[in-house]
């Protein structure tokens, strides 16, 4: 019998809800956590929204000097890290720490600290030689992504496989999966992992204004997501954190873990197309969701839910409609759909986890975040996007899907998960 | 781990001492060395002057002008090593989701993201490339390597420092032992801009040595930190007998592969390499005494020169393995180093020879590591080892065959 993957904890922090209490309790309330950015003046820009994490380092339990040292993506793979592995009640023993991995996804890694540092050591900006002797002594740390995941390894005492995986905005999902893999195969029993992103900072927000793919609708932050919306007009950018434990399920078993379900299937493929667009047909996301069918073993019509990728943006949202009829055939037009990112924004490498924490809590909740903002459907898209109002029913299988930048396509199963 | 035969079929090379392998492992052979004073801009307020640039590329020269305005260097280099890697394979693509692409980036395209954040702060919002989403962030070269090629099979990025270019390659492998028919992977880097050398400064691991022939000196008693370079290689992996039944020039195996992590500085408690070297040699069935050459992660800081010296001789015995480290010659290329010294490891199996460690004189006695020094040494065997160590406690270690 081949090994199988099962999530025993599970951490978040998302916009509206640090920690996963409170993250649940948002999604089935259908409230946005969206608004006018706070972090800077956004002003100069088109797009002047967010959905902004309201993180205290200190509250979230990080060691002092934790909040100067790390950049803020750090900071929220560390709580996320510290709740899943409580929620887990897993202790890592020395003798045990080998077989104990890491796989964290980050889409834009350390950017914040990157901007202000270089704000600092180049006159604002004046000099292209920039001054290393005014910079902080952890630039290093901030040029290099991977040290998001050495912090996460120490703090879980992790000294099997440790990788950082950067694929865009399926930075989440693919991290996951490559855990998944490292357990099946043998070379961990444990691997906690997740996706991390704080990219609200200009450098950011300037990025995505330029090619138009944030919402202009700064007079109603609140609103501004509309995934599958007739009047959609792009994504409200997000930060955040997801991070779960995942065991192998017959250790699992015997150390009488709470599993929340079994992770089954999980594949990725490139579009080929464009470094941003999307071929209308979604044919690369329907493989992705196919080889993760494939390898789950599971019948399209068993899927109870399915987790969009929904960002809001018009191409994506049709990209992922078409993709979806594809790879799921006439159920497709009876499986609930949803978007959280209406909700909590776009957090680029977090997202995917993010989702799939969504996801697995679904499965143990038996309930279905809506996707919020949809008043007008697009008579273009006719699936059940389970507007506005969530919905308590039974899941048994969850599909989540990811899409990103340099055509990232990626697709991740989840199962009830029955011993 | 994996029973499938994953063989290495084209590469493509982009070093300070050459574009294509040939140039590089005659380089090797000669000792010639990449290592110089910095040209790219004027480093005098930075105490570490010299770098391996990479020498002669022209872009326009190998990619079309479109492409240019939208990537950064690292990109167009991985770019034209995957160009040469596929035209070197031969491979004929059949349906395009049958071939992926996995690479790895230690900082992404950080020259691009140098010039945006100075329109920005310098000229304001509008000024920022509308290309700058996506030129700057660890993926793009996965993406810009699967749009040129039309490849949409696995697609993935490691970013796992120094480190994950062999994380890279082996996960590329496993997409391989799962179907894929050919599997694009390895991994570049090139961030010595301004402020990517200012990160790197502040890091305090580079040699500030103004004498390119004793600035980065490994496993020597006068180690004091390397010197930073550009550049790495590109692979393409297929299954074995597949290669070989469509006639394709086979450069070896990918035969094993594992990585730990080391317990947090401070901690008193012994690094994990072992444990890495010890995966990736039962990954591929190969036992220590089998393994003709170490291509070693030398790092050139004393600390860890002596950690991967006394982790080489707990698994081959005090000095009984030969070991070199040919980055001497080019300086540390980040996520680009481990795939080359892959390449190199391949063509050190085929023609028998091992290059020397450049520059190394005076080994530490206190290391009990046999370093190939001076000349190229004869080597005997099949089987050779590639450590790489990332920055924060990263280890991989790979096992490739004739």
């Amino acid at each position: 019998m081949s090994r199988r993957v099962v999530v025993t904890g599970i951490g978040v922090i998302a916009p509206g809800g640090i920690g996963v209490k409170p993250f649940w309790d948002l999604l089935m309330s259908g409230a946005t956590a969206t608004r006018r950015i706070t972090a800077f003046d956004p002003a100069p820009f088109r797009s002047q929204m967010a959905a902004e994490a309201d993180f205290d380092p200190g509250q979230a339990g990080l060691p002092e000097g934790a909040a100067e040292r790390l950049d803020r993506a750090a900071q929220f793979a560390l709580a996320a890290c510290g709740e899943a592995m409580a929620d887990s009640g897993l202790e890592v023993e020395e003798s045990a720490a080998h077989r104990v991995g890491v796989a964290l996804g980050s889409a834009v890694g350390c950017t914040q600290k990157l901007e202000s540092e270089y704000v600092a050591i180049s006159g604002r900006g004046a000099a292209w030689e920039v001054d290393h002797t005014q910079a902080s002594p952890y630039l290093y740390d901030y040029f290099v992504p991977s040290s998001m995941a050495a912090e996460v390894a120490w703090a879980v005492g992790a000294q099997g496989p440790v990788s950082m995986v950067s694929a865009g905005c399926t930075s989440g999902i693919d991290a996951i999966g490559y855990a998944c893999e490292l357990i099946r195969e043998g070379s961990a029993d444990v691997m906690v992992t997740g996706g991390t992103d704080a990219p609200i900072a200009p450098i950011t927000v300037a990025c995505f204004d330029a090619i138009k793919a944030t919402s202009s609708y700064n007079d109603t932050p609140g609103s501004a997501s509309r995934p599958f919306d007739r009047t959609r007009n792009g994504f409200v950018l997000g930060e955040g954190a997801a991070v779960l434990v995942l065991e192998e399920a017959e250790a699992a078993r015997r150390r009488g873990a709470r599993v929340y379900a079994e992770i089954t299937g999980y594949a990725s493929r490139g579009n080929a197309y464009h470094m941003t667009g999307l071929r209308s047909d979604g044919a690369e996301m329907a493989a992705a969701i196919t080889a993760a069918l494939d390898e789950a073993r599971c019948d399209p019509s068993e899927i109870g839910y399915v987790n969009a990728h929904g960002t809001a943006t018009k191409q994506n949202d049709r990209h992922e409609t078409a993709a979806i009829k594809t790879a799921l055939g006439e159920h497709a037009h009876r499986v609930p759909i949803s978007s959280i990112k209406s909700m909590i924004g776009h957090s680029l490498g977090a997202i995917g986890s993010i989702e799939v924490a969504a996801a697995a809590l679904a499965v143990t909740r038996s309930a279905i975040p809506p996707t919020a903002n949809l008043h007008e459907p697009d008579p273009e898209l006719d699936l059940d996007y389970v507007p506005l109002v969530a919905r308590e029913q039974r899941v048994d299988v969850a599909l989540t899907v990811g899409s990103g930048f340099g055509g990232f396509q990626s697709a991740m199963l989840l199962r009830r998960f029955e011993g | 781990m994996h029973d499938t035969d994953v063989v290495v079929t084209g590469v493509g090379v982009v070093a300070p001492v050459g574009l294509t392998p040939e140039e590089y492992w005659a380089a090797l052979l000669s000792g010639r060395s990449g290592i110089r004073p910095l040209r790219r801009f004027d480093a005098a307020r930075l105490p570490s002057p010299l770098a391996g640039e990479v020498d002669g590329f022209e872009p326009r020269d190998h990619l079309p002008a479109r492409i240019l305005p939208q990537t950064d260097l690292m990109t167009q280099y991985a770019l034209y090593a995957a160009d040469r890697a596929i035209a070197e394979s031969g491979f004929e693509p059949g349906s395009p989701l049958d071939v992926g692409v996995i690479t790895a980036s230690a900082s992404g395209g950080f020259d691009f993201g140098q010039r945006e954040l100075q329109h920005l702060w310098h000229d304001g919002p509008d000024h920022v490339s509308a290309f700058m989403s996506f030129a700057w962030f660890y993926a793009v070269n996965t993406g810009q390597i699967s749009i040129r090629h039309d490849l949409r099979g696995p697609v993935g990025v490691m970013v796992t420092e120094q480190a994950g270019g062999l994380d890279a390659i082996a996960h590329a492998r496993r997409k391989v032992a799962r179907g894929a028919r050919m599997m694009v992977t390895g991994g570049m880097d090139s961030s010595l801009c301004p402020y990517g050398l200012a990160a790197l400064t502040r890091w305090g691991r580079l040699s500030t040595a103004g004498d390119p022939a004793a600035a980065y000196l490994p496993f020597d008693r006068r180690a004091g930190g390397h010197v930073p370079g550009e550049g790495g290689a590109i692979l393409t992996l297929e299954e074995g007998e597949a290669a070989r039944a469509r006639g394709a020039r086979v450069y070896g195996r990918i035969a094993g592969y594992g990585a730990s992590f080391d317990p947090p500085p401070g901690s008193g408690r012994p690094p994990a390499l072992i444990r890495a070297v010890e995966a990736a040699l039962a990954d591929a069935g190969v036992a220590p005494a089998d393994v003709a050459l170490v291509i070693a992660d030398a790092a050139a800081d004393p600390g860890l020169d002596a950690e991967e010296a006394r982790t080489l001789a707990a698994v081959f015995g005090p000095r009984g393995v030969p070991v070199t480290a040919p980055k001497t010659l080019t300086g540390r290329l980040y996520s680009g180093a481990a795939p080359l010294d892959v390449v190199t490891a391949l063509l050190a199996l085929r023609e028998g020879v091992a290059p020397a460690t450049a520059n190394v004189r005076d080994v530490d006695p206190e290391l009990p590591v046999d370093l190939v020094l001076g000349d190229p040494r004869p080597i005997t065997g099949d089987a050779a080892l590639v450590v790489a160590r990332g920055a924060g406690g990263f280890n991989s270690a790979m096992v490739v065959r004739r």
